[in-house]
């Protein structure tokens, strides 16, 4: 584990981000971030060239014998990841859905980690793991539910071991930490990780979930995406500490990966699962990466960071890197490249279409699974809805004319 | 447990503590969960030997956090397992009211169904026993208006022997509210019995001239009031609801066709509580039988108070008796 020094840290704590910051205060804060960027662990460099030095070691040969096809289905993974989530966000634009969290610039973090992961093991994500989804099998479509407002869910967590999405900041860090405990219980040598963001390291559920997964020794793996952003806060406004440096505190190792670097994300993620099946407990990973995009299509970026920020992280971007080492490598040929691109277009208007096609719920589902057992109230409410509905006689019912009958 | 012995004399704690090992025997993945339910039995001693018989691993100690308890419980129900969680005290609940509401009531309906979350919170609930701030509160109304949580309070030793094997076994969430004033009280269990649905209500006392209607703490109360009004010629019914959450609006509805005037007695503060729900439907319901207004007797608008002053705030036997004039009056 590396301490980032305390002279890296100063020149962040003298940039100013309160609010009314000028152009000229914003760029020099991004040029602070910029140095204070602590050393991370690297497999690939923006250049897409592989990195050998002490700090990987450890984690390098968790990749070792990665071959060349599954570093282009490495690929393959982030780039129709990023064609899913683009349109979304154009299909959020063209009124399609009512919301769409991009995770644009974070497909390294999320291909990687989720590609790590065993078919048994379990997932909790909050609300941008689409990249985690497209690992574990979950159709891209049944993600656009919630967002487009026909359900709040639309999967079956059990299905493919990735539970549903989760609204409320960091809740779902304790539910992975429970089910990690209960995975202890039976004896079995499955894994739990549980997304989670930089703004929700904030949260006390978070806190909670390092101390339960600690004391009880819980497999878990807490996969802490850091894009820089909690909507308009940056990470200095969670934490005077970098962030994988927490889980010192709590009794367990913490350790921060280049975010944007996949190889480097699925290899520590493959070692911080193999110490949770080995019954060495949780680990923090810190990906450390980049929200390319708004917080949500309900967000304005340009409003509170600037746009040199965004360039200096385009130059690292993830798709580019792995492409860069590909093509540097001879593991792909221009064929390669052009089906891709095929596949993912044909993607594009799949996600298209099936969205289009989605249904309205049928009304009824208000009153549906509210209980298992079921609850004389919405019983009762749901034959009032009924006797409600009842009540408009359409003209095509009542075989009037139009007018004739209700309102 | 004796499977040879048919009813015990049991304090009402003594009745949750014989039901949890009878779910701890009866179902491998029942667990106990809380802060101080090991070693020490709680504080109230509910959970008192279970660890002892059960190991570390069913009967768990947890952190101090509550948030986290109810959390991981929600994690262990969607491994399998079904987690009775204790929260120590009334006013300690807030801490996991997030945990409980936006995600152990809704995530049945978000999964469409394929997600259970059988846990049972218990809180020992409600004031009467001397305590300082945040150990005397009766938050039960607060979770009745969440959709997806059931609410049930017993009365008694047998309800509370019951009810909590009905609430374990019950695929939904259930947030179990202990009156701890009547924990020391016994009454007779019988594990044998077959017991009735765990939220209809029932007829304590029958009468003919007012009902009161009461769960938890409040049962005894008014059957001391059924009881004192009964030296004054008036002829009480007393209802114990048992559930809060679904409500047995249909026995307090035949109560009140009957007697033609209704008294609700709860703790909790009167404003927005469950009397209020009480009064509003069954005035739907009954209005051409109803006498006089459902009148309510509860806390004050007001923080629950030193307690030196509890009695002052809390229903007792001249207030609930001065509900049942007024009603009488009209």
């Amino acid at each position: 584990m590396t301490v980032e020094s305390t002279a890296a840290r100063k020149p962040r704590r003298s940039a100013g981000s309160k609010a009314g910051t000028t152009s000229t205060e914003r760029t020099t804060r991004t040029t602070a971030r910029k140095s204070a960027e602590p050393e991370l662990v690297q497999l690939l460099t923006p250049e897409g060239k592989r990195v050998k030095n002490a700090k990987n070691a450890e984690y390098a040969k968790y990749v070792a014998g990665v071959t060349p096809e599954e570093l282009r289905g490495l690929y393959r993974d982030m780039v129709l990841t990023r064609r899913f989530d683009a349109e979304a966000t154009a299909l959020q634009r063209q009124g399609e859905l009512g919301l769409w969290a991009s995770l644009l610039g974070q497909e390294a973090a999320q291909i990687g980690s989720g590609r790590a992961l065993r078919d048994d093991d379990y997932v909790f994500p909050t609300y941008r793991e689409h990249g985690v989804a497209w690992c574990r099998g979950v159709d891209p479509t049944n993600l656009l539910g919630m967002f487009r407002g026909v359900n709040n869910g639309g999967w079956d967590p059990n299905g493919n071991n990735f539970h549903l999405y989760t609204i409320v900041i960091g809740s779902q860090t304790l539910h992975a930490t429970g089910y990690a405990m209960g995975v202890a219980k039976d004896g079995a040598d499955s894994a739990v990780i549980a997304y989670f963001g930089d703004g929700a390291s904030s949260q006390g559920d978070v806190a909670e979930s390092f101390t339960f997964s600690a004391v009880y020794n819980a497999p878990v793996v807490f996969f802490c995406q850091n894009n820089q952003w909690a909507i308009s806060e940056p990470t200095e406004k969670q934490t005077r500490v970098p962030l994988y440096q927490r889980a010192q505190g709590y009794g367990f190792p913490g350790v921060r990966v280049d975010g944007n670097d996949v190889l480097a994300c699925l290899a520590v993620t493959r070692w911080a699962l193999d110490r949770a099946r080995d019954g060495e407990g949780p680990t923090l990973v810190e990906a450390y990466t980049y929200r390319m995009g708004a917080h949500t299509t309900s967000d304005d970026p340009t409003k509170y960071r600037a746009d040199e920020e965004r360039e200096a992280w385009e130059a690292k971007d993830p798709i580019l890197r792995l492409r860069r080492h590909l093509e540097a490598s001879n593991h792909t040929d221009e064929g390669f490249f052009a089906e891709l691109e095929v596949e993912s277009e044909a993607l594009g208007r799949r996600v298209r279409e099936a969205v289009r096609a989605m249904p309205d719920p049928d009304r009824f589902a208000i009153f549906e699974n509210v209980y298992a057992d079921g609850h004389a109230l919405v019983d009762e409410e749901r034959a009032q809805f009924a006797a409600y509905q009842a009540s408009f006689v359409t003209e095509s019912d009542s075989g009037f004319a139009a007018g004739s009958g209700g309102n | 447990m004796a499977e040879t012995v048919t009813s015990k004399n049991l304090a009402l704690a003594k009745a949750i503590n014989e039901s949890l090992r009878r779910a701890l025997e009866t179902d491998p993945k029942v667990l106990i969960m809380g802060e101080d339910v090991g070693k020490l039995g709680g504080v109230f001693r509910v959970t008192d030997g279970l660890q002892k018989d059960f190991g570390e691993s069913r009967v768990i100690d947890t952190p101090l956090a509550e948030s986290g308890i109810v959390g991981t419980a929600i994690g262990l129900a969607l491994r399998g397992y079904r987690p009775v969680v204790e929260i120590q005290f009334d006013g300690f609940v807030f801490p996991a009211y997030d945990q409980i509401v936006t995600q152990l009531a809704k995530m049945h309906a978000r999964s469409l169904g394929k997600v259970k979350l059988p846990v049972v919170v218990r809180i020992p609930y409600g004031g009467g026993i001397g305590a300082v701030e945040h150990h005397s509160e009766s938050p039960e109304a607060l979770f009745a208006h969440v959709s997806g949580l059931k609410i049930v309070s017993p009365s008694n030793a047998s309800d509370a022997y019951w009810m909590m094997q009905q609430a374990i076994q019950s695929d939904d969430p259930v947030i179990f509210f202990e009156p701890k004033r009547r924990y020391w009280d016994k009454g007779e269990v019988n594990p044998e019995a077959i017991p009735g649905p765990l939220h209809k209500a029932r007829v304590v006392r029958e009468g003919t001239d007012l009902t009161l209607v009461a769960y938890g703490p409040m049962v005894k109360l008014c059957q001391e009031v059924a009881a004192a009004a009964a030296e004054e010629g008036k002829n009480l019914e007393v209802l114990d609801l048992r559930s809060v959450s679904p409500m047995d609006f249909d026995a307090i509805q035949a109560s009140v066709e009957k007697t033609r005037r209704l008294v609700v007695v709860h703790e909790a503060p009167v404003f927005f509580g469950s009397g209020a729900e009480i009064a509003a439907r069954i005035t739907e319901r009954c209005f051409y039988h109803l006498e006089a207004p459902v009148l309510r007797v509860g806390g004050y608008h007001a923080p629950y108070p030193p307690a030196r002053l509890e009695e002052e705030y809390l229903p007792g036997l001249d207030r609930v008796l001065d509900a049942v004039d007024r009603a009488l009056a009209y």
